[in-house]
């Protein structure tokens, strides 16, 4: 089990957002996490990627357990989330050997990066002159340096237009077919059922549905994730 | 104990080689600092009497404003793209990014005092080149980066953000600026070593207090 | 919720009870002094409040200590109470310390070291506060203000030596055979009752303006969250 999630309670002040989620992802699965704004998509996968605490409930990720051993968690993790964690002012090249330092990667491994993910003519451009697309691309780029087994991303498609958003997703297949766990939240549903290969509605703090592909490829889509919702007190 | 230092290392080495890109942020303490000199020259008309024992605190109220400018915008750098993220996720004890940055601003703010002693000293004649003020100038400095970087860190992640940062840090680093003027004025008047060296050790005592303090206190500064 | 608590109803009566005594004691019972006149009564309450205001400031930074490390909110309603109490004590203290100063040095205000700390205090005080608005997230704010707090009780001792080495004229109080030189005065037996008197009493009544206040604190987090019930339901 990839990602183990038991009863998860995570409250800002008086406001409670995740209620007792259990969530289960094995090896090698793409899971896709819809749900309507404010469900808690975005925290549940800050929690995931160590970058907040829950307040009560069990949660392991790549057999470690969070919070207490959440070092060893972040080797196995790469993170892309809708800001681009990037470094305006230096260069393609720079931010990755940024992080590479962090990380301990070497300089081979950045150049293989940047070429997987299609940036190689542009490495010694300032990242602020990149588009949207093209820093989505790197940041991508930057979470896959040290080849994690689990990669989260939040919401990657904002922003971009028709064309970077075909370009972000053959990156996203290609690393899924390297064996890599991925979890993915989305408003995007014809998007999400086209990668993923299981589709977790997350609605009001809680699991609402999980739909294999064979079971949203055959069904109606729309209306399947229109029921998760309203089942589970979503919208009304 | 290796990859924390390059860790350290490469925080380091990204500050510096961001900001030489671009320079805004230098120059914008470096402008400051001097213009705060001015105006105190205009505004308190010093004859040579003066000069020389109100010298010790303009210098360090120059340097306090503009060490403010650069720590509030060294880690603004880094709550804008998210980058203080990137930082927190990686395999790394958090302290690594508490000490990258506090090597940084110091390298910042040191350069911005090296470029306004000179000048200082030509429109004042002052003996600033002395072993012993160049040393007060770095531990006070230090002191004043150690909680600035800290609080600075607290600060971009608050809503008020530009105006707070001075309010929090002046009163809690005043120790280390009561006792760096009184040391830099010690040697700024060749005054005997005994009244010079009480100063020089308190400003060395609140350096390790509140790095120590400031050490021990960073994690809960950047969780969730 | 829970009523208010027989204890603190006790307390408000002791509270008042004590009060009056030191008061009685402070003008009737410990005699005029001979050099200063009426005015040296301020000092029973002006240092009782400094004093009072001191343990506050400390109280603070316990309570952020303990809200660091058990991460329990009730930690940070006891330590912004001890702020704002002390906020308010310290400027009576202040204050009075001016009254005092008056008539006896010409000045309202002097540099010296217990004044100029405590001014620091203040300043400290009101920037905890200032920080304290403009974080939203419940556990942040209570972090921040933990933080700060902690690190406001080190950074103040640390100024008060400093400015002591600096300069001194605040009167010394208790045994030194110059104080009166200096603006300070010896103290007989009466007086000493008085003092020390006022200086429990005040003590009493911190502690009861505390337990009220961190109620009122515990009240206003329990209303945020009905509120947030009472709307989510409204859906």
């Amino acid at each position: 089990m990839m990602i183990s999630v038991k009863k998860l309670v995570k409250r800002f002040g008086p406001i409670t957002v995740l209620r007792e989620l259990d969530l289960e992802v094995e090896q090698g699965e793409f899971v896709a996490l819809l749900g309507p704004n404010g469900a808690g998509k975005t925290t549940l996968l800050r929690i995931l990627a160590t970058l907040s605490k829950p307040n009560s409930g069990q949660v392991s990720v790549a057999s470690f357990r969070l919070p207490d051993q959440a070092v060893y968690v972040r080797e196995q993790l790469g993170v892309v989330s809708h800001l681009p964690l990037l470094y305006g002012d230096l260069t393609a090249d720079e931010n990755l050997a940024f992080y590479g330092r962090l990380y301990g990667i070497g300089s081979a491994r950045q150049e293989q990066v940047l070429g997987l993910v299609g940036l190689s003519a542009r490495k010694d451009d300032l990242v602020r002159t990149f588009s949207r697309g093209m820093q989505q691309r790197l940041a991508i780029g930057r979470a896959i340096l040290h080849s994690p087994r689990i990669l989260l991303l939040d919401e990657p498609h904002t922003g971009l237009d028709q064309e970077a958003g075909e370009i972000l997703d053959r990156v996203l297949r290609e690393v899924a077919l390297e064996g890599r766990t991925v979890m993915m939240t989305s408003h995007d549903l014809i998007r999400a059922a086209d990668l993923a290969t299981r589709l977790v509605v997350l609605s009001k703090g809680k699991i609402r549905a999980s739909l294999s592909k064979e079971q949203f490829q055959s069904g109606d889509l729309v209306s399947l994730y229109r029921e998760a919702i309203v089942g589970g007190e979503g919208l009304k | 104990m290796k990859s924390y230092l390059n860790a350290v290392k490469a925080v380091i080495w990204k500050d510096l080689t961001a900001e030489w890109r671009t320079r805004e942020n230098l120059t914008a303490m470096l402008v400051f600092a001097l213009l705060t000199v001015l105006i105190f020259n205009f505004a308190l008309e010093l004859d040579i009497q003066a000069q020389e024992s109100l010298s010790a605190g303009i210098l360090w109220v120059t340097f306090v404003f503009a060490g403010t400018i650069g720590l509030n915008r060294s880690m603004a750098s880094e709550k804008d793209r998210g980058c203080l993220d990137g930082l927190l996720l990686a395999p790394v004890d958090r302290s690594v990014i508490y000490f990258g940055k506090v090597i940084g601003n110091m390298i910042f703010m040191l350069l911005v005092e090296l470029i306004i002693l000179p000048i200082y000293s030509f429109l004042f004649t002052v003996p600033v080149f002395q072993p012993g003020f160049l040393l007060v100038v770095f531990l006070g400095s230090f002191g004043y980066v150690a909680v600035g970087t800290l609080l600075a860190t607290m600060v971009i992640q608050v809503r008020t953000r530009d105006i707070l940062l001075p309010i929090l840090l002046f009163p809690l680093t005043l120790p280390v600026v009561i006792a760096a003027v009184k040391a830099s004025q010690g040697f700024l008047e060749f005054l005997p070593v005994a009244e010079v060296s009480t100063w020089l050790n308190l400003l060395i005592v609140y350096d390790l207090i509140f790095i120590a303090v400031a050490f021990m206190v960073f994690d809960y500064v950047v969780e969730e | 919720m829970t009523d208010k608590p027989r204890l603190l109803t006790y307390l408000d009566f002791l509270t008042v009870v004590v009060l009056l005594i030191a008061i009685w004691l402070v003008f009737f019972y410990a005699p005029v002094e001979v050099m200063m006149g009426a005015v040296q009564k301020v000092f029973y309450f002006h240092v009782a409040t400094a004093w009072v205001g001191m343990l506050g400031f400390l109280a603070s930074a316990y309570a952020g200590i303990a809200y660091l490390r058990k991460s329990d909110l009730r930690w940070d309603v006891i330590g912004y109470a001890a702020i704002e109490i002390s906020l308010v004590f310290f400027l009576v203290a202040i204050i009075m310390g001016s009254i005092w100063a008056r008539p006896i040095w010409n000045t309202w205000w002097t540099w010296d070291p217990r004044l100029t700390t405590a001014a620091i205090v203040e300043l400290i005080f009101a920037a905890y506060l200032l920080l304290r608005q403009g974080v939203d997230d419940p556990e942040r704010r209570a972090r921040f203000g933990a933080i700060y707090a902690i690190f406001g009780s080190i950074s103040v001792p640390l100024t008060f030596i400093s400015i002591r080495l600096l300069r001194t004229i605040h009167p010394v109080v208790i045994g030194n055979a110059e104080a009166a030189a200096q603006g300070g005065f010896n103290m007989d037996d009466p007086m000493k009752i008085a003092f020390f008197f006022s200086l429990a009493a005040f003590s009493v009544f911190f502690t009861d303006l505390l337990w009220h206040r961190i109620r009122l604190g515990n009240l206003r987090e329990e209303l945020g969250k009905l509120r947030i019930k009472a709307y989510a339901e409204e859906d």
